[in-house]
């Protein structure tokens, strides 16, 4: 700093002048970069105390880092400003600093302490932006403060922090390494948030640091399938991407039977060894009938989560989808892709190129996904080139029997066409389709020849070289053509050509026994002109002749062999010399001689022409590594699926420690807006998991309270969150051992209920208040609420008595298994058995519903979650009902702004087991807040009861309500009338039930229901013969004749439990009705082809009369 | 070494060549690492030829062409190609909504901007923001006016206040809009795709459909979109606002908009015989052997007529390159061939079915080259006002959530796509 006194004199001249001179021209700095003088200017308007005079300097320094110009020497003005109050500036000043802190360590050590200040600013945004550029500069000596700040961030109140965390991981990672555990501890704890801002990009951090640990992902697993709807498109590609390679480890392929019969009815395509294989399959095939293939639900449930997003406007995340379909699918799902890849290809070439190379791959082992297709993949004469040979190369790829006419026809355009490359790659995919379609090798041929009269050389160059090739496949019928090809000699001039001619002519010289010698001369004279590889093959054309026919060619082939003796490529030299030994006969000669003949004119194979793309799905579609057909940096290989499932068990949520978020202060950090849709990832499979283990808790709680209320009560304290969730849930609460459904449903209902009504903190507090009450009210409910949240001693009581009190509704295979786990895992017992049901039933379009434990942890994100902010409009994207039927009680038309739609959640309603339980969606389109909503004068036939839903005091604009109301229907479909009040209007409404909504499945073994059924029958006959059995034929279309599809459509229209059957095309079902309790047995019996018939056992026969119908309907759909 | 993921670094290069903006979002890579996709790009001779990855020894070079400039971004690992891709021609379409255009020169005029909104759309090469309402919150886009008052002011583009759209729970729509005028536009605009083969059949057609729409609502409008016919639509993809379950049980487009211009849904009607063409083209093209000259003769007509006139008609042509020069005369429009490029540009304007446009004359070509053997295709566009050729049509627009009455208004309009005529 030499000129610093100069340059403050200046400035005492220039500071009040500086203004204007600086300010008017923002981009010179740029331009002038490299005069130091500016930069003197630079410094001094960094100090003065101008911020206007800053910015300016801050534009032009990143005006001139824009350009790649060197503004390091300005380094200690810049970070002074760091602190700068002005925002503009500041933001301009990072820019700076996390560019050239690398550089200048020592002084980038200056600006630390403001971004620890940022740290602990209120403001989030500052908050994350602090750690945003705290992390990004990369000076090894702060990765401990890194370190810190993340972790602090990590468990930071504010989403958009805990985002910023995550990002910040991989930064901290690629500065220093050896952090990698307490980094990895950092992801695991943020793979466990639930927020869709954060779910991106912790599994993007995930990857970078850790991909290898797939354990990490089990317990996510679910929550991640079930967020991924609302994840912003970027991070759903890397989590997409990151779930195909954890499915490969986990799930068996889908494939495993199909794959086989696929290929050997490939084989069979192709004639030949068709029998033996199917030999060796029916082994393999009787070996998977064994052991039947079941998709693990959670398989499941990623198809299924993963499929809207074809309809993404990313390309990226289509192409994600597309290659999870690809890799993961069962054969027959793959298809769904087809179309929204086709949509991609109207997108930018950059994206066609891309696309087109993995549809390439994907025509290969599923041709007939794209085959509808065919015609979206012409070329126009547009396209780019690169393009058009990446089509060209799908079109080859999809030709078969049927549409090579089409093809072909398209080709022959091509082959006019002006582009010299695009036409020579036609004319090769022409030879593969000759190849692979023998119908049309002699139509391709003739079209080749004809090409051989083209005015362009490129054109019968290529054409040459193809020829050759198909000619290798059946020489004999074709001396027509070489001779045609011979006298291409003349005139060809293109070297590969005319090897190319010249090998054939040598090779089937006894089919042109006239013209071969003659070729040979004109070839010895033009020799010294060739090129190397033409060379060559004269050589070979030499020798081939003299073997044959040695009295024509024997001159020529020694004036050949001395001129290649005598050339200046050495490799001829040699070729030359070698040949001579081998054919000309010496005594020199040794045994080799003898076998020249057998050497050179050996049968040999003809070339197989196949696609380049042919086994690229090795690599994973979509990565750069398929792109570049080479495994890139950082590649992870797609695993191969796993012969034995794991164990699936671990994806399952289990009840963590109780460690996280007790305190107090931590708690009012919960206080959290929502983001975006998130609680609605806990409906659905994650939740049913997630809320296990409490049902097992609660019911040990009733059955062993004494034991854990004792301890329960000294955590207190703590649990306050969790007393409270479950005191003001449980007004009602019954008092024998519920199902465990009743207890997640009302969690549920408690989380729609929280999230709609607006509170601040004083009103939590109050809640909590409330909670409490009614919590002492409730007395032993409160005592469940401990036993729930206690730690593990408690468990331990709970895991024994849940295998019995849960015993009797559950099958008893299942029984029999849980038993036997009991004593190896404390979490574990009910979540096996959750499992065993979803085996027996496929996953229904709502999770199955025998679950209902919420984590503790969940339960505190819930509370975070739920207490909303005032200004936040509800959750949008995805109605929290998911995949069940809803029907309309109240159009938003209708309600003036206010709709109700409801669907029947299939638990046991808390209250009273007779009693249909109803889940009620209330959304408040209006602008004003909605007060009061009650139900109000049910209008009830005899018997009916309905148990309204408490009342919602407040539901703020844009907001949604989600309760439950029992209604007993005494098992019939008439319609509950009532009407539903706000504070200022009164709606009627009705709820008429569906028949099948009317009962619960019932859980039983196969002899049970046999037995159940003759009893049944028996009971008809004393009365009146068919009064309890209804049998209906039907036809099964042909999208409900798998297993899989008859079951979800039964499940579907009835709620009713399957029963394990022996014979493989009955289906057996069992439920009671839910008022009286009566059994209802429904047999579907599959005959050969679309015949069935549907049996239904009842005592009610309307009831029984009025399913068959609804199961034929659902059945026919 | 430890892994490096996503996009690293990002180069701007125009047409010659020149690199005019890097940006790094980790380490700085040098600029000579762009001298790989040069040699690309020679060895390509046409632009769009240039492959969009490139592999060298140690980084793997991404790229995009879009408005004559090259957007190079420099990967280290392994990462979806399309990603990057997507995420490029975001920044592209960032810039172009920012500036009104995405050229070098709108570019190098705001580069204080673009280098702020480098910064916030990537963060250690992992895509932060891109939604373009956040975006705006963030950093303001340039008016002239903002310019002459910053220019006065010493302030700058930077938003004053903190944004809170990063923090909505509706991520492509910022809090607190508000508007005088409240109005809602939509524009239905399809594509007819076609390649016609040399007797006038239909090879292929689909019709590729955009919605565009321009919402300016005051407040968190709810809007529900039906369709008289919405089963027409054969592939939709969606805008993220869209919420998709009520799509796929009511076939209604329920969203919360985002504020300004977005693209709504895109679609595809690719049933063949839904897809009528509207025009039809007579074309004698023939060049004579042994002679240097050749005959040129098209005709183009409206086909199906409903109702509508066909306008804003141009037919593109790349003559063979032995073509030397071309006199034609139209009877209708006017005609120019550039003898560099050897394209033929015929400017048409309406059709009227009366008087049908003619382009006829002769084709000069190079003495002594052989005759072109190929015929060129002919490459027609055109547009027809207030028609959806699809025959979709937007049934109503209902608003939920605020109060007042918005102006509503739907526009349709077909055009050419790609739409090709061989001959």
């Amino acid at each position: 700093m030499a000129a610093s006194p100069a340059y403050g004199e200046e400035k005492g001249g220039s500071s009040s002048l500086g203004e204007p001179e600086y300010g008017h021209d923002p981009a010179s700095g740029g331009i002038f970069a490299s005069d130091y003088k500016r930069h003197d200017d630079l410094k001094e308007m960094l100090d003065s105390n101008k911020d206007s005079l800053k910015l300016e300097a801050m534009k032009r320094i990143v005006a001139m880092i824009a350009r790649g110009k060197n503004a390091s020497d300005l380094f200690p003005a810049v970070v002074k400003n760091v602190a700068c109050k002005n925002i503009e500036v500041k933001k301009l000043v990072y820019v700076y600093l996390v560019r050239y802190a690398e550089e200048q360590q020592d002084l980038a050590l200056l600006s630390i302490s403001t971004f620890q200040r940022g740290l602990k600013d209120p403001n989030q945004l500052i908050r994350a932006s602090a750690l945003r550029v705290l992390s990004s500069i990369r000076v090894p000596i702060i990765v401990p403060i890194m370190m810190l700040a993340i972790k602090e961030a990590a468990s930071d109140m504010s989403p958009y922090v805990r985002k910023t965390a995550a990002h910040a991981i991989p930064k901290l990672y690629s500065l220093d390494s050896d952090q990698k555990d307490q980094l990895i501890e950092v992801i695991e704890k943020l793979l466990a948030d639930k927020t869709t801002l954060v779910a991106g990009s912790v599994v993007m951090a995930f990857e970078e640091v850790c991909p290898e640990r797939i354990d990490l992902i089990h317990k996510n697993y679910r929550k991640l399938c079930n967020l991924l709807i609302d994840v912003e498109e970027w991070g759903q590609v890397v989590i997409i991407n990151m779930l195909t390679r954890y499915a490969r480890t986990q799930f068996l392929s889908p494939n495993q039977n199909e794959s086989l019969l696929e290929e050997s009815a490939e084989k069979a395509f192709y004639g030949s060894e068709e029998e033996d294989t199917k030999d060796a399959k029916a082994e393999a095939a009787s070996l998977a009938k064994r052991k039947p293939y079941v998709m693990d639900p959670d398989h499941r449930l990623l198809l299924r989560n993963t499929k809207p997003l074809l309809q993404s406007r990313n390309a990226a995340v289509v192409m994600a989808v597309a290659q999870l379909y690809f890799h993961l699918a069962p054969k027959a799902e793959v298809g769904v892709i087809a179309k929204a890849l086709v949509r991609l290809l109207r997108s930018h070439s950059e994206v066609q190129y891309v696309v087109l190379q993995n549809v390439a791959t994907m025509s290969i082992k599923r041709r007939g996904m794209f085959e509808p297709y065919l015609k979206s993949f012409y070329i126009r004469s547009t396209d780019p080139t690169q393009i058009k040979i990446l089509k060209l190369e799908v079109l080859t790829n999809l030709a078969n029997e049927t549409n090579i006419s089409t093809i072909l026809r398209e080709f022959q355009t091509y082959i006019r066409s002006m582009d010299k490359d695009f036409v020579a790659a036609t004319i090769q995919a022409i030879g593969r389709c000759a190849t692979n379609i023998g119908k049309v090798r002699d139509t391709c041929l003739n079209g080749l020849v004809q090409l051989l009269s083209n005015r362009d050389e490129l054109v019968v160059a290529e054409s040459v070289v193809v020829i050759k090739k198909l000619l290798q496949m059946q020489p004999a019928q074709h001396s027509e053509i070489i001779k045609h090809m011979a006298k291409l000699t003349d005139n060809i001039q293109v070297p590969m050509a005319r090897a190319s001619i010249l090998w054939l002519i040598g090779e089937y010289c006894e089919h042109v026994p006239k013209i071969a010698p003659d070729v040979l001369r004109k070839m010895a004279k033009s020799f010294t002109n060739e090129e190397d590889i033409v060379k060559l093959q004269v050589i070979n054309l030499a020798a081939k002749l003299y073997l044959t026919n040695s009295k024509q060619s024997k001159l020529l082939t020694q004036y050949v062999l001395n001129l290649a003796k005598y050339d200046q490529n050495y490799d001829i030299r040699d070729r030359a010399r070698f040949i001579r030994q081998l054919i000309v006969p010496t005594e020199k000669s040794g045994a080799l001689n003898k076998y020249a003949k057998k050497l050179f004119l050996a049968q040999k194979p003809a070339p197989i022409l196949e696609s380049s793309f042919k086994d690229r799905d090795h690599f994973q579609l979509g990565s750069l590594s398929h792109l570049l057909n080479a495994k890139a940096v950082g590649y992870q290989e797609l695993p191969d699926w796993p012969d034995e499932a794991p164990d699936p068990s671990v994806r399952n949520v289990e009840v963590p420690e109780w460690t996280k978020c007790t305190s107090r202060e931590k708690r009012k950090e919960k206080v959290e807006k929502p983001f975006y849709s998130d609680s609605e990832g806990e409906s659905g499979p994650t939740e049913s998991a997630d809320s296990e283990p409490e049902s097992d808790s609660e019911e040990s709680g009733s059955s062993s309270s004494s034991g854990t209320s004792s301890s329960s009560s000294e955590e207190e304290e703590e649990e306050e969150e969790e007393e409270e969730e479950e005191g003001s849930g449980e007004q009602s609460e019954d008092k024998e051992g519920e199902e465990e459904e009743e207890k997640r449903k009302k969690r549920k209902e408690k989380g729609g209920l929280r999230k709609v009504s607006p509170r601040s903190m004083g009103s939590e507090e109050e809640e909590e208040a409330e909670g409490k009450k009614v919590k002492k009210a409730a007395g032993p409910q409160g005592k469940k609420g401990h036993a729930e949240t206690s730690s593990e001693e408690a468990s331990a009581s709970e895991s024994s008595s849940s295998g019995s009190d849960s015993g009797t509704e559950a099958p008893t295979v299942v029984e029999a298994k849980r038993r036997k786990t009991i004593p190896s895992s404390k979490a574990g017992p009910k979540e096996i058995s959750l499992l065993d049901l979803d085996d027996f039933t496929p996953p229904l379009p709502q999770p199955v519903p025998s679950s209902n434990i919420i984590s503790t942890s969940l339960v505190t994100d819930l509370e975070g979650l739920t207490l909303t902010d005032t200004s936040l409009a509800p959750a949008l994207l995805s109605p929290a009902f998911g995949a069940v039927r809803t029907y309309e009680l109240l159009h938003r038309m209708a309600g003036e702004g206010l709709s109700v739609e409801y669907c029947f959640s299939r638990r046991p309603f808390p209250g009273d087991p007779h009693m249909v339980a109803v889940q009620i969606q209330i959304s408040n389109n209006t602008d004003a807040e909605v007060k009061s909503l009650r139900v109000s004068e049910p209008k009830l036939l005899a018997g009916m009861r309905i148990q309204e839903f408490p009342e919602i005091e407040s539901l703020a604009p844009g907001d949604t309500a989600s309760v439950v109301m029992g209604i007993d229907f005494c098992d019939s479909t008439q319609a509950a009338n009532f009407q539903l009040c706000t504070h200022t209007r009164h709606f009627y409404v009705s709820i008429q039930p569906p028949v099948g909504e009317l009962m619960a499945p019932v859980f039983m073994s196969e002899n049970e229901f046999r037995k159940e059924q003759e009893h049944l029958a028996q009971q008809g006959k004393g009365k009146l013969t068919g009064m309890s059995e209804i049998t209906e034929k039907l036809t099964l279309p042909e999208k409900c004749r798998s297993d899989h599809a008859i079951v979800q459509q039964v499940t579907s229209a009835a709620n009713v439990g399957r029963v394990p059957c022996g014979a493989d095309n009955e289906y057996r079902f069992a439920a009671k009705t839910v008022t009286s309790g009566s059994l209802v047995l429904i047999t579907l019996e599959w005959r050969e082809g679309a015949a069935a018939q549907l049996t239904v056992n009842s005592e009610k026969m309307v009831i029984g009369t009025m399913l068959v119908k609804d199961i034929i309907q659902a059945l026919a759909q | 070494m430890f892994q490096q993921k996503m996009i690293h670094s990002l180069f701007l290069i125009n047409c010659s060549g020149d690199i005019f903006l890097e940006k790094h979002w980790k380490s700085v890579v040098s600029q000579s690492v762009c001298d790989y996709f040069f040699e690309a790009q020679e060895k390509a001779v046409d632009v769009e030829n240039v492959p969009p990855v490139i592999s060298t020894p140690h980084h793997y070079l991404i790229s995009i062409y879009r408005d004559k400039i090259f957007f190079v971004s420099v990967i280290q690992t392994e990462v979806p190609p399309l990603f990057v891709i997507e995420f490029l021609h975001r920044v592209a379409d960032t810039f172009q909504d920012y500036f009104g255009e995405c050229s070098e020169t709108a570019i190098k005029d705001n580069v204080v901007i673009v280098y702020e909104l480098l910064e916030e759309m990537l963060d250690n090469g992992f895509p932060l923001a891109t939604e373009s309402n956040i975006l705006k919150e963030l950093i303001k886009p340039p008016t002239i006016l903002r310019s002459v008052v910053n220019s006065i002011t010493g302030s700058s583009n930077v938003g004053d206040t903190l944004p809170t759209g990063q923090l909505s729970n509706i991520p492509w729509r910022r809090a607190g809009v508000k508007y005088t005028n409240n109005e809602a536009y939509f524009d239905v605009i399809e594509e007819i795709d076609a390649i016609i083969d040399k007797s006038g059949s239909t090879v292929f057609a689909e019709i590729q459909g955009v919605i565009d729409s321009c919402i300016k609502l005051s407040g968190m409008p709810d809007l529900s979109l039906s369709f008289m016919n919405p089963r027409l639509l054969d592939d939709v993809s969606f805008h993220p606002c869209i919420r998709f379950k009520r799509w796929e049980s009511e076939r209604v487009l329920s969203f919360i908009p985002p504020d300004g211009n977005f693209r709504l849904i895109s679609y595809r009607v690719s049933s063949q015989n839904l897809v009528a063409i509207p025009v039809y083209v007579k074309h004698l093209i023939s060049f004579k052997e042994n002679s240097s000259s050749g005959r040129f003769d098209v005709t183009i007509g409206p086909k199906q007529n409903m109702g509508k006139t066909v306008e804003g008609v141009v037919m593109t042509v790349h003559m063979p390159k032995a073509v030397l020069n071309m006199n034609l005369t139209a009877t209708q429009g006017s005609y120019t061939f550039d003898p560099v490029t050897k394209v033929l540009t015929w400017d048409v304007g309406k059709i009227t079915p009366q008087k049908l446009p003619n382009l006829k004359g002769i084709v000069n070509l190079q003495s002594g080259a052989p005759k072109p053997e190929e015929n060129p295709s002919l490459n027609i566009q055109f547009k027809i006002q207030q028609l959806a050729i699809s025959g979709l049509k937007v049934n109503r627009l209902d608003m939920y959530g605020e109060k007042y009455k918005p102006f509503k208004g739907v526009k349709y309009i077909t055009k050419a796509g790609k739409f090709q005529v061989r001959t």
